[in-house]
């Protein structure tokens, strides 16, 4: 019974929590690891442009709400998702056009497109801000929860209670399905093909008569649908912070690189690897512990490895650790 | 990297490879290209008394290159000659201060590679000459981008003519070996149709079974009727399946006559073919 109530509480606080975050990660790192592979620098915008895509879908939700729209069990926000993806993805080519384009004319080594991927950066921070607000932002509407704590403790019996919400189950589901068809895409068709040619070999491609401005403008509107998804299953799961976006850009690198920087599988390994590793650092095992562990071995404290606030030093002593040890990621991305 | 003067390329010595991605592409961007214009009569390719090279310095000096159709010429000559040079100046890689480039009846001298491509000319580069992480199929299929008609017809050609290919095409190119890479690249580039295939020294870095190979399906591609141009550091086998062979000197043309010719001239044998 004790060792049924270790798993439940693990399940609880640790693998599905871990679970969720690490999809959102995932997502998040998938949009980085394209734009790196093909317009071949770490676009420092993407946190933001995660933010001002949540915030369109944010404004969309509420209108929709206003004309008295839902959508059942599911949170109006997945209604708004479609709206917010296409706004965001005009944004960005916009941007592209007005400020990427001119580097990529020149030829301009990465590293400026970097700095220039910075000051959009701030731009997209101060435009958010401006849309959408510094406030916290709960968005989140219909059921919310597959499993209740209370409802689990009465059916099972047990002692610890296990809590499914709906948000983590939408943000597994949402994140299979939109990865399933990201490597359709990138594997099966013409288009997805010649991204992959282009990031391969960007000489010989336009040998093959790729056009650069075409797949350049194909990976900036899946790096945005991306990043819009991964923000607003975020914001649903937890809540709508513009500055905590900003914030997640830093286990969102740590992923692609531990994954393998340009390699679409290392940023989904790298996603749940160190949100694994954030949860597990940052939990208090002393309930588990307890369970598992005889009554002398019990520990005194919260067994707790690192207070909440450094979670993000997990994911730079993991990225620290794998690039000592494996300098092109876990699934040989590009050498760094 | 920056000896360009330009800014903007300037990375000031960043090595991080964890914010850049180095490896970008080196050639023009499309859209800078001119138009073709008609110029009926002559052989089929002419590149005629081509000047020019990469920077203020010129390279080429009144190069002139001609192929019939079917045929294989050969460019040979020492270290430095601008043999690479010169092939990349058919097609489109660096800008004539003079000279012309005309393909079956039509100038093309200002058209951009990409175009020169849809024209008909097929190009092989020496190194980087596959998509490393793709499939030996999708190679071919990359190869076909611009075809919007059914390609398989042509896929089974390059199988035909390189049955290896077949068994391995599944297998990602860069696993292959240096040769079946080298065939690989060709087959992606006869994907296209191409009326004339130019070959930036293809056996450089394989055996010399596997180079005697490649000359063979090199033959049989000129049978078909494609004209082959090929650069080559393997100055005698090239010679001897040489239609047509140019040795060239400090840019400009020395000899030229046919490949046997050239092989009896005991001029060129002595100081071009080590005796």
């Amino acid at each position: 019974m004790d060792l049924l109530n270790a798993i439940v509480a693990l399940l609880n606080f640790v693998v599905i929590p871990a679970t969720a975050y690490g999809a959102q990660l995932a997502l998040g790192a998938l949009g980085v690891t394209l734009i790196y592979g093909i317009l071949r620098f770490s676009n420092f915008a993407h946190g933001d442009t995660m933010a001002l895509g949540t915030g369109f879908v944010i404004l969309f939700t509420w209108w929709l709400q206003s004309m008295g729209l839902s959508f059942g069990p599911l949170p109006t926000a997945f209604l708004a998702l479609p709206l917010g993806i296409a706004l965001t993805a005009a944004v960005v080519l916009l941007t592209d056009r007005s400020v990427y384009r001119f580097y990529r004319k020149q030829k301009a080594a990465p590293v400026i497109l970097v700095i220039v991927s910075m000051g959009v950066m701030f731009v997209m921070n101060g435009v958010t801000r401006f849309v959408i607000g510094v406030d916290e932002i709960r968005f989140a509407d219909g059921a919310k929860f597959l499993i209740n704590a209370n409802d689990f403790k009465a059916a099972t019996g047990l002692a610890e209670g296990l809590a499914f919400k709906a948000s983590q189950a939408q943000t597994i589901v949402t994140a299979v399905a939109v990865v399933a068809l990201l490597f359709w895409f990138l594997n099966k068709t013409r288009t997805g093909k010649s991204m992959r040619a282009y990031s391969d070999n960007e000489d010989l491609a336009l040998l093959s008569g790729i056009s650069p401005e075409r797949v350049v403008a194909v990976t900036w509107i899946i790096a945005s649908g991306l990043a819009v998804i991964a923000g607003t299953l975020y914001g649903l799961d937890k809540s709508f912070k513009a500055f905590n976006y900003f914030q997640l850009l830093l286990p969102i690198f740590a992923s692609a690189i531990v994954g393998g920087l340009g390699s679409p599988l290392g940023a989904i390994a790298g996603g749940f690897l160190i949100a694994f590793s954030e949860v597990g650092f940052t939990y208090a095992w002393k309930k588990v512990a307890t369970y598992v562990l005889p009554e002398s071995l019990a520990p005194d404290g919260l067994a707790q490895l690192l207070s909440t606030d450094y979670k993000f030093a997990v994911s730079f002593a993991i990225l620290i650790v794998v690039l000592l040890f494996k300098p092109t990621g876990l699934f040989k991305g590009k050498s760094v | 990297m920056s000896n360009t003067g330009n800014p903007y390329q300037d990375d000031r010595g960043n090595k991080d490879r964890s914010i850049t991605n180095s490896g970008g592409g080196t050639m023009t961007l499309p859209g800078t290209s001119g138009r073709a214009t008609p110029a009926p009569g002559g052989p089929f390719l002419a590149a005629e008394m081509m000047t020019g090279g990469y920077g203020p310095v010129d390279i080429l000096h009144d190069c002139t290159l001609t192929v019939e159709k079917g045929e294989i010429a050969v460019i040979v000559g020492p270290n430095g000659a601008g043999k690479s040079t010169a092939m990349k100046a058919v097609f489109g890689m660096l800008n004539l201060r003079g000279g012309h480039v005309k393909l079956d009846g039509e100038d093309i001298t200002l058209l951009s590679p990409q175009d020169r491509v849809a024209k008909g000319m097929g190009f092989v580069p020496q190194v980087n000459n596959v998509f490393p992480s793709m499939s030996v199929e999708e190679n071919l299929e990359m190869g076909a981008f611009l075809r919007r008609d059914d390609f398989r017809a042509t896929m089974e050609q390059v199988y035909d003519l390189f049955p290896i290919l077949k068994d391995k095409r599944r297998q990602a190119a860069g696993e292959l070996s240096g040769g079946q890479r080298q065939q690989v690249a060709v087959g992606r580039a006869l994907m296209t149709q191409p009326k004339l295939l130019m070959l930036d020294e293809p056996t450089a870095g394989v055996s010399p079974i596997v180079m005697d190979e490649l000359f063979d399906r090199i033959i049989e591609v000129a049978r078909t009727g494609i004209s082959i141009l090929m650069v080559e550091q393997n100055a005698r086998q090239a010679l001897e399946i040489a239609d047509k062979g140019y040795v060239l000197v400090q840019g400009a043309n020395r000899y030229t006559d046919t490949g046997e010719a050239l092989l009896a001239n005991p001029e060129v044998r002595r100081t071009f073919l080590g005796g």
